[in-house]
């Protein structure tokens, strides 16, 4: 009977491969490598931005005249607009000195330059406004009258150590006009509400103490005020004078300037380090010059304290209804109903989202809290206008479908015999769900939040509605009482790239700044999201030998 | 049909007629029982899945501190009855029944008592053995933790006799904090009947406990088993004839829903009085 299978011929094995293998991993790789551009984009576009370029002197022929400008070559390419036949080249020049020259970049046509050169000894400015400085260094004017010309040894030294004291002097500027003297007038916004409801119930003793703690508070104020007007009387002291490539001659005010860099004397290990630092400063400083200039830490910040409010927000409130839809309900077709409105839920424009938040929570419920709470401060809203809250919970709304599909289904993903083997110890429904169900579910259900969180993180429209503005006065926590302010506005890394992207009144500049946020947002969602799978994997290995 | 094949070869015991040793070795033979008299008792109970009928006007009276085996082909509704027991099909929709099952002369069915109090006095053991994910303890105390019961000292003393109980207390007492995952089958199936003992029910049902076990395994299970009816009234569902053989006082044979016969084991095993228990018992079956 064996003998007839003998000579069968085996079958050989493919080398090449099948077509549906080819298709399948043809699908997948298209979408791999539109993921991998995207990023590569994103990143090598973003990290540019930090990277400390040469500048380079541009000589010009103008008639008889030659006139020279220099700054950062930002690109070199064909004219869009073409002429004739023949093809010409343009220079895209960051020159700095927005001040002196009405607009910070210039495009330069590449047949009218004579010669190049990267000058040594250039200084570029980064100041407070107007962005960067570019020239050559001529001399420090200190208060007494000393004059340091840049020829001097001592001049770079110097130099330093003025930016140095200007910063920490700054510093101590902000904290004293924005905490200590921000602190007062609150309390005396506070006092003044008070001080209303106590005439309007006609309470002179109160009053009288009222006015008492005002008066203090205003002695207090003047003390302050003078002195940060001291501070910043001496931001003014000493000033650096440059001269720019165009022949002009400025002075700048030591207190305005931020960092000096000497551009073309910085070997390479100098400009990774300097690449590190700018990074650094982008990621801890607040933005400046209508967000152009300066950082995104409020953005970065206010991103990530909404995603984690909604975080909390979106997960008890989809696992409490996945659970009631999987484990209560009793399946029939108003469930396959329900489900599919869950489903659908997802696939609504996130700006009808928005505008219900807009309507339900800021109106309705934030109008009520403030006239149930906040009624003393009269016509200002105090939860009645949007905030961070309202955003989260509206972004909670938004995102809930997407737990509410993936907790329903690790919920009935957990096997039977584990339920029948808790319920048969006499444990009732709810703490076989408590005990047995939803231990067995977390990993699921993290699944679930990492999707969440991708999703509200990235979304810009509601948020327009609800909370975001382009420059939050303060972050939503800080030092001062009572430290989580749930009704202030705040910054978002999304709107800010649509901000700047869009809204910016000087797009060129503000280009880069666009990559380098959005570099900042992938890599704040890829942060929470690492976060949350490793919580799930070190779950999961718990489970993980699971015989049931 | 190839006529070598028995049940009886299928499985790695002696054929059957050494099955009879263990039988005579049984106490004497339990006097046929009126109606009620058994500590569980059920009376003229039909099941319905759905609209299909499973179990068809069973009446039996289970004795206390015996064990009962219940035999027959797949799909006969043994572990129906045996689920209904404890009321573990109420986990199902659209089931029904009529009739009664009396625990200690109670309905099971009593609108006023919680379902999670009948299954803390019938407690139950699976055919795949299914500990949960905690350590060994916390899966021997699950069914006092349900209860509220948090006396460390207390549930220090259930871990213990309801290892003792379970024979498995030399193996785990070192190991109780480990993960109850790392154990053998064997031994995850004792931890499971030392869980359910551990609530200190009145009843045990067992499905087909031994089944996904070896030989040892097994044969420790049913030293177990002969153990525990010094304590609690045992229900077992079977598909190995020895085993029955060995370790039950009565034994129940169902077909298709029905039952056939219940008596003694001894009078099922060695003189059954209807033809279709004996073509079972003698893997002359189908
Ligand atoms: N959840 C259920 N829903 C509907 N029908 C079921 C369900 N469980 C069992 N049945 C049916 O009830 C009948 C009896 O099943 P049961 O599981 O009680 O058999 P059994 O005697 O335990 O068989 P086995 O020896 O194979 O375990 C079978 O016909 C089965 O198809
Ligand atoms: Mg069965």
């Amino acid at each position: 009977m064996n003998a007839s299978h003998q000579n069968r011929p085996l079958k050989p094995a493919r080398v090449t491969g099948e077509a549906q293998v080819w298709l399948t991993a043809m699908g997948l790789s298209i979408g791999l490598i539109m993921v991998v551009g995207l990023l590569a984009i994103i990143l090598i576009n973003g990290i540019e931005v930090f990277w400390p370029k040469r500048i380079v002197e541009l000589t010009m022929k103008d008639g008889d005249k030659t006139i020279s400008i220099a700054g950062e070559i930002v690109i070199e390419r064909d004219k869009p607009i073409k002429t004739d036949e023949t093809v010409e080249r343009e220079i895209q020049l960051f020159t700095g000195n927005k001040d002196v020259y009405g607009q910070g970049f210039r495009f330069i046509d590449e047949k009218d330059v004579v010669s190049r050169s990267q000058p040594a000894g250039v200084l570029k400015v980064e100041r407070m406004e107007y962005g960067n400085a570019i020239g050559m260094p001529v001399s420090l004017k200190l208060k007494g009258g000393e004059v340091i010309p840049a020829t001097d040894p001592r001049f770079n030294h110097r130099l330093q150590e003025l930016i140095d004291e200007v910063t920490d002097r700054r510093n101590e500027i902000l904290y004293l006009e924005q905490s200590v003297i921000g602190a007062n007038a609150r309390r005396m916004t506070d006092l003044g509400y008070q001080r209303k409801s106590a005439e309007s119930s006609n309470d002179q003793a109160a009053i009288a103490e009222i006015d008492a703690e005002v008066a203090t508070l205003q002695a207090d104020f003047e003390i302050l005020r003078t002195k940060a007007l001291e501070l910043r009387a001496r931001q003014k002291d000493h000033q650096l004078v440059l001269k720019l490539f165009t022949g002009e001659e400025r002075t700048l005010i030591m207190g305005d300037l931020v960092k000096v860099t000497w551009s073309n004397e910085l070997s390479l290990i100098g400009r990774v380090g300097l690449t590190f630092s700018h990074l650094w400063s982008f990621m801890v400083e607040k933005p400046r010059e209508a967000n152009t200039e300066g950082g995104i830490w409020p953005a970065i910040f206010g991103t990530f304290v909404m995603t984690i409010l909604m975080s909390i927000a979106v997960t008890p409130f989809g696992v409490v209804a996945a659970i009631y839809l999987r484990e209560y309900a009793k399946q029939g077709p108003i469930v396959r109903i329900v489900r599919i409105a869950v489903n659908n839920l997802a696939g609504v424009p996130s700006i009808v989202f928005g505008v219900f938040g807009l309507g339900f929570f800021v109106y309705i419920m934030g109008g009520t809290i403030d006239s149930l709470f906040f009624s003393d401060k009269g016509a200002t809203p105090t939860f009645g206008t949007g905030g961070i809250l309202w955003a989260s919970l509206t972004l909670a709304l938004m995102t809930v479908p997407v737990v509410i599909v993936a907790t329903e289904e690790s919920v009935a993903a957990v096997p039977r015999g584990a339920k029948e083997g808790s319920l048969a110890l006499g444990a009732s429904k709810w703490q076989t769900i408590q005990r047995v169900v939803l231990p067995a579910a977390i990993p699921g259900i993290l699944t679930g939040l990492i999707l969440a969180m991708a999703r509200g993180a990235g979304e810009v429209a509601p948020l327009m509605l609800v909370g975001v503005v382009k420059l939050a006065p303060s972050l939503p926590i800080d030092g001062i009482y009572p430290f989580f302010h749930l009704d202030q506005k705040f910054m978002h890394l999304g709107f800010h790239i649509y901000d700047l992207g869009f809204q910016s009144p000087d797009s060129e500049a503000a280009k880069p700044m666009v990559f380098a946020t959005t570099f900042f947002l992938i890599l704040l969602v890829m942060a929470l999201n690492l976060g949350a799978i490793v919580l799930r994997d070190r779950i999961r290995r718990r489970f993980a030998t699971s015989a049931f | 049909m190839n006529l070598t094949l028995t049940p009886a070869a299928t499985t790695p015991m002696k054929p059957t007629q050494n099955a009879a040793d263990p039988i005579a070795k049984a106490p004497g033979p339990t006097q046929p029982m009126g109606v009620g008299q058994g500590y569980l008792s059920v009376q003229n109970y039909n099941f319905w899945y759905g609209s299909n009928q499973t179990l068809f006007d069973i009446s039996m009276e289970i004795p206390e501190k015996q064990v009962t085996a219940l035999i027959g082909p797949s799909g006969c509704g043994k572990s129906t009855l045996l689920r209904n027991f404890n009321r573990m099909n109420d986990l199902i929709d659209n089931i029904r029944h009529s009739g009664d099952i009396k625990i200690a002369g109670h309905t099971i069915y009593d609108p006023l008592i919680e379902v999670t109090s009948l299954r803390k006095r019938v407690g139950m053991v699976f055919q795949k053995s299914n500990p949960f994910p905690k350590s060994i303890y916390e899966n021997v105390i699950y069914g006092l933790r349900v209860s509220g019961k948090t006396n460390k000292a207390d549930l220090d003393i259930a871990v213990e006799k309801g290892l003792r109980a379970a024979a498995l207390w030399d193996e785990a007492k070192d190991r109780l904090n480990q993960s109850a995952l790392g154990l053998s089958g064997g031994q995850m199936q004792r931890l499971c009947i030392a869980r359910a003992i551990a609530v200190e029910p009145e009843v045990i049902l067992m499905d087909e406990p031994c089944s996904a076990l070896d030989p040892i395994a097994t044969g420790k299970i049913e030293e177990l088993i002969l153990e525990l009816k010094k304590q609690f009234t045992v229900v077992i569902v079977t598909h190995n004839m020895q085993q029955a053989g060995r370790c039950s006082d009565r034994t129940a044979f169902f077909y298709l829903g029905k039952l056939i016969e219940y008596d003694t084991t001894v009078t099922i095993f060695t003189n059954p009085h209807q033809k279709q228990t004996e073509d079972y018992i003698t893997g002359r079956f189908g």
